[in-house]
């Protein structure tokens, strides 16, 4: 593959790649997600591709990304007609593969509701894709993560060309302001403002940064999408770079999931190769590198300056920010950073334009959000949905509700520093300001739902005990603070409650919050702050027991 | 592992200060564990005070300063895996290996240690021996699983 030098070069091969590629030859597009991996899809993709090499060209078998319904996995996706298999073994194989050739379908591995039995073919009407709206998911089960050419067949790096050759980097700017895109990582800080700060920083050298760490219990659509889809990551990042006047790009992302790194480099690789990171890319005169780096295991380490220390070279401890790493980042250069959702989105916003993407959504939250569903759920999985959608919808609607037939006591939003609230305000809808006003800010997006028999003191241990563990030690509130809350909940939990401990942990929360540079101390008494606000009769009453006891 | 892996690892960085967190990650995941010598030797290479090598290996849990097990027995401890009863199944692999959280046997055939997240909570919870995932994991399966490693 010689380099692209412009970009009628990179649409005359994009034309050659589409002519060259039959719509209506069957493809069995087999789950490689995080989920599916653990159930051995890596067994039926293998069973698929060795069935279907005697067939030689009438049939492809690909190995993607998440598809999304984690739940029934090993997941596969036959197109033409997204029909969907779930649970898929490897004694299956030979039966899909002789019913795809003739066109037909196998009724067995096909959706059926469990209560009412009813049968779902395509993945347009099985309930839980139906509710959603998948702008960046969906591209999953098209795409072999490996092939750049895949991603480039769904129209990718069009957005690329069409920032490069018709926009200023102004006017990008101005797009991605008017779409009013907000960051996907937890704080919903406006992506436009952020990017600005970082353009208008007088310093030349500038950075862009994916912050792929994704360190948030139960969050994992971060990682579904860098594994997946790495180059629609890229591309924002290459966008949002020209926008920026960055020169050089990091991916700060995960040690521990080996697929995910794999993807990553031979995605930046092939994008080298093509031309489309490097000197003068698609001939605009623009010049971008991108590098790759891995965490060191520890939950801090995804705040950005921590982030950006690490990427120095250093321990990843959080700094004061009195000065904005958009102004002051890596090696004291304007570093703009964004999480993989939010990157994610910058294409599809230059391409469709703001006004499209500020149709989806809710006043103040614009676009889809990716929900990382989990907990005593009974669809678990990865779903992408308008912002303002009721919760209702992800929990029963797309969820299914609570397993094993039981209630829903409360719902949790954003991992260890997020917050959780009672099923009675299950109406509520997704959206960035008023999750947080309810005491469950949205986070990264994982929402785990809580059945009846959850100890909701003990959730709160737990929480505490993770942060304990993963405070980088440098704040003394922090440090010191969270292991007196641990040690006030342990003794809770253990029947050792004493009259006050309410009032004690409250002035802890007080001092840690205030005290701490960075937001996993500022933010660690959060959950159990919305404890006290919804279950609180729980904790009065643990702790009453207790001193009765004594 | 060879030296040489090691030490092609080392002249890449060299004289790169900036580089070694990359250095020791590409260390610990082809050796596995981060001898006391080849940190001197980092730090010599990359111009870093032995010190500051010394201060990211022994804090930070991507890093360990011991040999592991032939085998890496992990059991999840994420929020979802937690509500799904990881407990239990940590306790298992305690009474069974008869090692606690970070430790080696002395017959080098299991590290086990806890981790939060990996991701696949929708099959939460699960045990992950060497990198591959067993899913929807009840104590009373456990044995079955580590008895397939020697």
């Amino acid at each position: 593959m010689p380099k692209l030098q412009s970009a009628a070069e990179l649409e005359k091969f994009r034309a050659k790649l589409l002519a060259n590629r039959d719509n209506t030859k069957p493809c069995i597009a087999v789950c490689a997600g995080a989920a599916c991996d653990g159930l051995d899809s890596a067994t039926v993709a293998a069973a698929f591709k060795a069935a279907a090499a005697p067939f030689g060209d009438r049939i492809e078998v690909r190995t993607t990304g998440c598809h999304g319904y984690c739940e029934r996995g090993p997941n596969v996706v036959v197109t033409p007609g997204d029909i969907c298999y779930f649970e898929v073994s490897p004694a299956d194989v030979p039966e899909v593969i002789a019913a795809t050739l003739k066109g037909e379908v196998v009724e067995r591995l096909v959706y059926h509701d469990p209560a009412t039995g009813a049968r779902a073919v395509h993945m347009a009407d099985v309930p839980f894709y139906k509710h959603q709206t998948r702008l960046l998911m969906g591209d999953n089960p098209k795409i072999d993560p490996m092939k750049i050419d895949d991603y480039l067949a769904l129209g990718g790096y069009a957005a690329l060309v069409k920032a490069l050759t018709t926009m200023s980097p102004e006017q990008v700017l101005d797009e991605v302001k008017k779409a009013n895109l907000r960051g996907r990582g937890g704080g919903g800080f406006p992506a436009g403002l952020k990017w600005e700060t970082t353009r208008n920083a007088p310093e030349k050298t500038k950075y862009v940064i994916v912050n792929g760490h994704e360190g948030e219990s139960a969050a994992f659509m971060d990682r579904a999408m860098l594994t997946g889809n790495p180059h629609k990551i890229l591309e924002g990042l290459i966008i949002g770079a020209y926008a920026i006047g960055a020169q050089k790009g990091f991916m700060y992302t995960r040690h521990d999931m080996p697929l995910l790194e794999k993807h990553v480099r031979n995605a930046l690789a092939q994008a080298a190769q093509y031309g489309l990171l490097g000197k003068n890319i698609l001939g605009s005169g623009f010049d971008f590198e991108c590098e790759l780096h891995f965490d060191v295991g520890i939950f801090v380490s995804g705040e950005s300056s921590a982030l950006m220390r690490s990427i120095e070279g250093n321990p990843p401890e959080p700094r004061p920010k009195y000065i904005r790493t958009s102004v002051s980042g890596i090696w004291d250069k304007p570093s703009n950073l964004n999480n993989v959702e939010t990157w994610a989105n910058v294409p599809q916003i230059i391409e469709k334009g703001a006004d499209w993407f500020t149709s989806i959504g809710s006043e103040k939250s614009k676009g889809t959000k990716l929900i990382s569903l989990s907990g005593h759920v009974l669809n678990s999985g990865i779903v992408e949905v308008p912002m303002g959608t009721p919760l209702r919808t992800l929990v029963f609607d797309i969820g299914g509700g609570v397993r094993d037939g039981k209630t829903l006591k409360a719902i949790h939003f954003g991992g260890a520093m997020g917050g959780s609230i009672p099923a009675d305000l299950i109406d509520a809808p997704l959206d960035f300001d008023g999750m947080s006003k309810l005491g469950a800010p949205i986070g990264a997006g994982g929402l785990l739902l809580m059945d009846e028999d959850t100890d909701m003191v003990e959730v709160a241990r737990y929480l505490m005990d993770f942060l304990t563990k993963e405070s980088c030690g440098k704040c003394v509130p922090c440090r010191e603070g969270m292991a007196q809350m641990l040690q006030i909940l342990t003794g809770i939990t253990q029947g050792q409650g004493a009259p006050g401990d309410i009032e004690r942990l409250q002035d802890l929360i007080e001092v840690t919050g205030v005290a701490s540079l960075c937001a996993l101390g500022k933010t660690s008494g959060d959950p159990l702050k919305s404890m006290f606000r919804y279950f609180k009769p729980e904790y009065e009453a643990r702790i009453a027991a207790g001193s009765d006891a004594k | 592992m060879s030296e040489e892996a090691i030490n092609a690892i080392i002249e890449k960085y060299r004289g790169q200060p900036s580089s070694l967190i990359h250095a020791l990650v590409e260390i610990q995941h082809t050796n596995h564990w981060l001898p006391r010598e080849v940190m001197h030797q980092v730090a010599g290479a990359l111009q870093v005070p032995f010190a500051q090598v010394m201060q990211i290996a022994s804090f930070y849990k991507t890093f360990s300063l011991t040999p592991k097990g032939r085998h890496e027995v992990h059991v999840c401890t994420g929020m979802t895996c937690h509500l799904r009863g990881a407990a239990g199944l940590q306790a298992k692999v305690e009474e069974l290996t008869g090692l606690t959280d970070g430790q080696t046997d002395a017959d080098a055939k299991f590290t086990f240690a806890t981790g939060a997240c990996l991701g696949s909570c929708s099959i939460a919870p699960e045990l992950i021996v060497d990198g591959k995932h067993y899913g929807r994991m009840t104590p009373d399966k456990v044995e079955d699983v580590l008895k397939q490693y020697e």
